[in-house]
Formats: structure tokens, C-alpha cells, sequence
């Protein structure tokens, strides 16, 4: 009789209930959005790092671990790595931020690149023939609307589309190293280098000898870079991650709160009908909360199936950019966040339920 | 009906009621003595103002005295706090009102258990008494609608099913007949008091209508807080 008086309820004044359960299923997508994003951002590099088909990373030290910008290497390092026991390919890439620095632009050197990855598959298009000629990859291409042929703006310069390449390898746009270069002014440097070996059987002799020569550099296998882009291993990220429950949790405590009371200020008459049948304050506040706890699972659902609408969006307007991930191990997080904020902000709505005078609430209009 | 001879199931003994609002105080009840035996029709009667609302809610515990002694169904009422009074309602006493007062999102079906519910009564199904008062009250073919979709007659009746089902000691109605028509008032006050033939319900209704109150065995009027008959039952 409980789950029905709260679910009779609900039922009865829809349209406030739709929007307790919207206002609530906010935060939730907020939280799953922006953890599908983190996600999201730091598969898709890890993915493309993967595409590269290198077996060590050698990067500059002080630079990021997920754009690796920040730190240059001397281009002339490639020739001395390659050099080194086991060594079969070597090449040196330059990554320079665009875009108020979400994606970020490859120099590479073709030839050494199509050796080390197995080289680019053209959707349209051909390779590099002209220094003002730029490659894409298909979720850039869409993101920026442009197909071969046609011209992009890139570091305020306008470039000419001479490819669109399948996504997976290193980066969502390259150049020509010499030319990113010259243009940033890195003549003669690389941000890291890529090495691949004769077998994999032998990348911890290499990795053990290449940290003795060059000690205080970051070198890691590409298994181990793997284990590292995650966002447990970028402090940054995850407090970013908890400001953002952070917010959900007040957010939500608010919504509900003005909710609630709403609710309770709307049904004050009912709540004195329930208190003239003998309802006691225990009963009544259980009510407020079970509802409270309905109106959480309900924007809890909601806000889940949002976080699919959001990566859609994200997946038709900016899939370079900003790749969106689904996070189910997230959805009880969330879950708990919306019903949490729920309860919280049901119990001070709930407690001027239970302390409204019965004759008062009777005489309510 | 020989009142005199059955146990009071009211005694009102110096009843006095101080409202505060802001800084004025507002006297309700300057001293009430009442007697009610078990199984008696009172009507009271008096204008707005008079108290018969106050004394009503205190009999109810919807609000305590502020002096006084209030014994409904032998529980002290006036010495009793909040759970106590919640507790008087849940069990012994029922109310009636003037403007229905049942829950608009249930039908009366779960108004009627809803009341059973909170007594910690089983909701279904009713027993056979039960059911004859509902044919009393002529809802049966009824109980599937929601308030809203009943006429006003139909809606008070729906509310004295729910003040009886779950077998109160007391049943107080509050100008039970005051959102009626003439038509509707006259088969309500025929089905209390039918009621009270019966069931040998005590019943206690306020009202302002003279021809209302003649249902009662006793009609008690009140003034400025007083009573102004005898609180001995004839």
C-alpha cells in the first residue's frame, strides 16, 4: 500500500514528476558524459598510439603522457637509435596542439611512418606531394566537413586536403615533419621517437640498455604506455573527475531539494488527510523519501539513456575531437550520486512535512 | 435513546484552548465540560467563532489543550504528546469533513484502504459488515473512481467509508453536510444516523444548520468558547 500511495503519486501530477526526474537525470549525464569523455579522449589515444605498430617510446623528458607535447628531442637521436642492437625501424614524430589544444597535429616522416605502422589506408585521396598538403583521418575529415581536395585552416594557415586516411594511427592529422618544423619553429627536433624491434621477445634488453644510456628520459613499451594512458594515472584528470561528482552531488542535492519541496508544499492538504488518519511522522516521512528514492532511480535511468544521446552528438559533430566513451562501471556511481542527492535533499522537505500542524495542512488551499 | 445509563466515552472536564498569533492570544475555549456516553448522536451547534472547531480538534488530537482534561475512550488525551494524539487517531477516532478530504490521486477503493493501511488493519478483503455499510452508503459500484470523478454526495459518503472501515470508538463529522445540496445532506445525515441505529457509533457532529443537528439525540450549542446547554446528556 506504501509503494502505492508513492507510486499513485508520481503517477498523478506527471508533469512535475517529469521534470524532477529531467532536473535529476541532469547531473547524471553531466557525471557520465564528461567520464565517457575522459574515457573516451584517452582510448581513441591510446588506440592510436597502438596504430602506430611500435614496440618502444622514447619522448623528451617533462613531456605529457597524453599528447606528448612539451618536450623536443633532437631529430639526430632517430639515426643513433636506430643504430641500437635490435632496432629494425626508427622514427621520430612532432606533435604540435591545435584547436585550443584538444587534438593536436602529427609531423612525421612518411616513409619511416608507412615502415613502422604498415602505412595509412586511403579513403580518399593520395600521400603527401606538396608542403602545404595535409592528411586527415576520416573523424576529423567528418568533424571539419572537408574531403580530399578541399582546404582546411590549421595554425592559421590553410591547407590543402590531399587525403583522407582510416582512423587508428597516431593522430587524427599529420604533416610532413620538415614542414611542422619550419612552421613552429622546432627546426630539427621531435617530440618522440618510435621504435620497433626484430621481436618482442627482446624489448626489455632494449629498454633496460636504452634507460642505462639516457638516464632521466621517459622510455617505456607500448604496453607499458598503454597501462599509463588511464585516468588513474593523470592526477589532473581525476581530480578533474571528482569536481565534476563534486558539482553532480550539489546539483542534484539542489534540484531535488527545490523539488521536494514543491512537492511537499503542493500535497501539504494530502499530508494533512494522511495525518488525520492516524499517519505518523515516521509513515509520512517515508513516503517524502520513497518518492525522493523513485525520482533518484528515475533520473538515474534517464540521465543513462542521455549519456547515449551525448555520445551520438559527440559521435556526429566533434568524433575527432571529442570521442565519447560509455562507462558502465560509472552508471552506479552515478546512480548512487542521484539517488544520494535525492534522499539528501528530500529530508528537509520531509521534515517540514512531518512538522506541519494536521489542522493547518486540513485548511491548505 | 438512555444515555445516562452507558459509560461516557468523552469526559471534558475545564477545557481551555489559547491560540497565539504574533503577540495576541485568542481565547477559543474558556472552559469546556462535556460528557459523552458511548453510542450518542451529538450535534453541536454554534457560529463560526464559537469553539465547536477547536473542541472538535482536541477531541480528535489534531491539536492538545492548553488546560484542561480531555478522556476519549479512557486515554487521557490532554496529557498525551504528538505520538500519543497520532496514536488516538490511528485507532479510536475518525473524522468527517466538510470538504471531503480524500487523497485526489487514489480511488476510494485506496482511500478506504489507505485509512486501513495506517491502522495496521489488513486491506483486503473487507469483512461482511464492512460491506453492508458500503451498501449503506449505496458506494459499491463505486470504489474504482478516483474523487474526481465522483459527485459531491458520492465523495462524502466515500469519506464516512473510510472513517468507518477502520472501526473507530468515535466518529467526529465537521459540517459533514456543508458541500451538499439540500438532496445530498438530507440521505448523508439519514445514513448517519442510520449508522448510529446500527452500529451504536458514537457520533459528534458539528454544524451550523438547525435542521442538521436535529438528527442528533442531543444538540449542544456553543458561544465564545462556552457551552451554553448542560453537559449532562438527557
Amino acid at each position: 500500500m506504501r509503494l502505492k500511495l508513492v507510486w499513485e503519486n508520481i503517477r498523478f501530477r506527471p508533469i512535475r514528476t517529469a521534470l524532477s526526474i529531467l532536473l535529476i537525470a541532469i547531473p547524471v549525464t553531466l557525471i557520465l558524459m564528461l567520464i565517457g569523455l575522459s574515457h573516451g579522449m584517452l582510448d581513441d589515444s591510446a588506440r592510436r598510439a597502438q596504430g602506430i605498430g611500435a614496440d618502444i617510446v622514447f619522448r623528451a623528458p617533462s613531456s605529457s603522457v597524453i599528447s606528448f607535447s612539451g618536450g623536443t628531442l633532437p631529430a639526430n637521436l632517430i639515426a643513433f637509435l636506430a643504430q641500437q642492437p635490435h632496432v629494425v625501424h626508427a622514427t621520430g614524430v612532432l606533435n604540435q596542439p591545435v584547436e585550443g589544444g584538444i587534438d593536436s597535429v602529427a609531423g612525421i616522416d612518411p616513409a619511416a611512418f608507412d615502415r613502422m605502422s604498415g602505412g595509412f589506408t586511403f579513403v580518399e585521396g593520395h600521400t603527401f606531394q606538396k608542403p602545404t598538403d595535409i592528411l586527415l583521418d576520416q573523424y576529423y575529415a567528418t568533424q571539419r566537413h572537408v574531403r580530399a581536395g578541399g582546404t582546411i585552416n590549421i595554425l592559421h594557415r590553410d591547407w590543402n586536403v590531399a587525403g583522407i586516411v582510416e582512423p587508428g594511427k597516431l593522430s587524427h592529422m599529420f604533416l610532413e615533419l620538415p614542414v611542422l618544423q619550419d612552421m613552429i619553429g622546432a627546426t630539427g627536433k621531435v617530440s618522440q621517437i618510435y621504435l620497433k624491434l626484430d621481436s618482442p621477445d627482446n624489448i626489455p634488453a632494449v629498454l633496460e640498455s636504452l634507460k642505462a644510456k639516457f638516464n632521466g628520459y621517459p622510455i617505456y613499451s607500448m604496453k607499458e604506455l598503454m597501462s599509463l594512458i588511464s585516468v588513474n594515472n593523470i592526477p589532473v584528470l581525476r581530480t578533474f573527475i571528482d569536481v565534476i561528482v563534486g558539482i553532480g552531488v550539489v546539483i542534484g542535492f539542489a534540484v531535488v531539494s527545490l523539488s521536494m519541496y514543491m512537492a511537499v508544499l503542493q500535497r501539504t492538504r494530502e499530508i494533512g488527510i494522511l495525518k488525520s488518519l492516524g499517519a505518523s511522522k515516521g509513515f509520512v516521512m517515508g513516503l517524502i523519501l520513497c518518492e525522493a528514492f523513485a525520482l533518484g532511480l528515475g533520473g538515474t535511468i534517464v540521465g543513462i539513456l542521455f549519456s547515449f544521446g551525448t555520445k551520438w552528438i559527440m559521435s556526429v559533430f566533434v568524433p575527432a575531437s571529442l570521442p565519447q566513451a560509455i562507462v558502465p562501471s560509472w552508471w552506479p556511481v552515478a546512480g548512487l550520486v542521484a539517488m544520494g542527492a535525492a534522499l539528501l535533499g528530500a529530508l528537509y522537505p520531509g521534515m517540514l512535512a512531518v512538522r506541519q500542524d494536521p489542522i493547518e495542512a486540513l485548511a491548505y488551499e | 435513546m438512555n444515555s445516562a445509563a452507558a459509560d461516557p466515552i468523552i469526559r471534558v472536564t475545564g477545557l481551555r484552548k489559547i491560540y497565539q498569533t504574533g503577540k495576541v492570544q485568542v481565547e477559543a475555549l474558556r472552559g469546556v465540560d462535556l460528557i459523552v456516553p458511548a453510542g450518542e448522536f451529538l450535534a453541536i451547534v454554534g457560529p463560526s467563532g464559537s469553539g465547536k472547531s477547536t473542541l472538535f480538534h482536541i477531541i480528535g488530537g489534531l491539536t492538545p489543550p492548553s488546560a484542561g482534561k480531555v478522556i476519549v475512550a479512557g486515554r487521557d488525551v490532554s496529557a498525551v504528546g504528538d505520538a500519543g494524539r497520532t496514536e488516538l487517531r490511528r485507532k479510536y477516532v475518525s473524522f468527517v469533513f466538510q470538504k471531503f478530504n480524500l487523497l485526489p490521486n487514489l480511488t476510494a477503493l485506496d482511500n478506504i484502504r489507505t485509512a486501513l493501511f495506517i491502522s495496521g488493519l489488513p486491506t483486503k478483503p473487507f469483512d461482511p459488515a464492512f460491506e453492508s455499510i458500503l451498501d449503506l452508503l449505496g458506494i459499491a459500484n463505486r470504489l474504482n473512481h478516483k474523487p474526481g470523478e465522483l459527485s459531491g454526495g458520492e465523495q462524502q459518503r466515500v469519506a464516512i467509508a473510510r472513517a468507518l472501515a477502520t472501526r473507530p470508538t468515535i466518529l467526529l463529522a465537521d459540517e459533514p453536510t456543508g458541500n451538499l445540496d439540500s438532496r445530498n445532506s438530507l440521505a448523508v445525515l439519514n445514513i448517519l444516523r442510520d449508522l448510529n441505529a446500527r452500529l451504536k457509533q458514537t457520533i459528534l457532529m458539528i454544524t451550523h444548520n438547525a435542521d442538521a443537528a436535529a438528527f442528533g439525540h442531543r444538540i449542544m450549542h456553543m458561544s465564545d468558547g462556552r457551552i451554553l446547554e448542560t453537559p449532562q446528556s438527557d
